[in-house]
């Protein structure tokens, strides 16, 4: 579909934005801007697409709903594989992520990874948190394009 | 496990909203970094272009479009070509110059404006500023430069949205410094 690859300038102009509006190369002050504006997406989108769902049943099933309904809504397909120590650690691994597709697969470009990932990890970050669950959301890229994401439930 | 609700939502539509979603988030940020609404605009615009010169190759490999006759045509693809691909509407071409120079696309529904109020005190904002760059962006790289600015805008309670493009002139291909 073509209006998909707006959405993908889109995320590599706000990128781009960030780092050149930045007075001198602030990775982390970029990073969490960046973080934040995924988190204001996700935020809005789960109030969106949940309105008319019912509750959901428990954390897994939270997190079931994250890896097949966002993940598809956003990037075109489901997450590959789910794990979770039961303990509140869950890893959410993506063999090809739609925002690293666009970049060659070797290791050349591994520095330019963080950049493109910071905004999703926001987006999942503010969908949880809208949904109830306060997380830290960090992402790690081993060969691309697969991506793994890792979510950390906070309690208090 | 019924949530029937959710998974029952058209992906085409969704695949909007999330742009446009993207799209609010963006010029919040902005509005943050600066103060001035003049300053968003510019930084607006220039996003615009260089999404639009890398879209226009989207655009050209998608459709086996010929080149356009006159600006007339160039009017005509934009809108029912460009705008109905990428944003699935289709802006009314209308207000031409007599010299067939300029013309106004006017926009009924916005989509990157849904979901939107302007805050009060931003009457400078041009919320979508992006689409002035994307077609500026876009044209240069077939060898049009065009002005391209907001004239109406139904964020700020005009009837409609209208975009206003004027024709400036034909750019050469320029051959780099020591090629032949």
């Amino acid at each position: 579909m073509a209006d998909e690859v707006i959405l993908e300038y889109l995320h590599m102009e706000i990128v781009n934005y960030i780092y050149r509006s930045s007075e001198k190369p602030d990775q982390d002050n970029c990073l969490s801007k960046l973080e934040s504006i995924g988190y204001r997406i996700g935020q809005s989108l789960v109030e969106r697409f949940t309105k008319d769902g019912t509750r959901f049943k428990d954390e897994l099933d939270t997190m079931k709903f994250i890896c097949k309904d966002l993940w598809n809504f956003v990037y075109k397909k489901q997450i590959d594989n789910l794990r979770t120590n039961h303990q509140g650690v869950y890893v959410l691994q993506d063999n090809k992520f739609r925002f690293l597709t666009q970049l060659s697969n070797g290791k050349q470009y591994m520095d330019y990874a963080p950049k493109l990932l910071a905004l999703p990890c926001g987006l999942m970050r503010g969908a949880l948190a809208n949904l109830g669950i306060n997380s830290i959301v960090t992402a790690e890229v081993t060969a691309m394009p697969a991506c793994k994401f890792q979510i950390q439930i906070q309690r208090t | 496990m019924s949530r029937q609700g959710t998974r029952g939502v058209d992906p085409r539509k969704v695949n909007g909203e999330l742009f446009t979603l993207t799209y609010g988030a963006l010029v919040a940020q902005l509005l943050r970094d600066y103060e001035d609404d003049d300053e968003v605009n510019k930084q607006l615009e220039k996003m615009g272009y260089n999404i639009g010169v890398r879209l226009i190759e989207d655009f050209l490999a998608r459709n086996n479009s010929s080149r356009c006759n006159d600006f007339r045509e160039t009017a005509d693809i934009i809108s029912k070509v460009g705008f109905k691909m990428y944003l699935g509407i289709t802006p009314v071409v209308s207000n031409w110059s007599p010299a067939g120079d300029e013309f106004s696309l006017l926009i009924e529904n916005n989509p990157l404006a849904d979901f939107v109020e302007l805050p009060p005190g931003h009457n400078n904002l041009n919320f979508s500023n992006l689409l002035c760059g994307v077609l500026k962006g876009a044209l240069e790289m077939v060898q049009m430069d065009v002005d391209v600015r907001f004239v109406q805008d139904q964020l700020k309670g005009d009837n409609i949205t209208e975009l206003r493009l004027k024709f400036l002139r034909r750019l050469e291909d320029a051959i780099p410094v020591g090629e032949d």
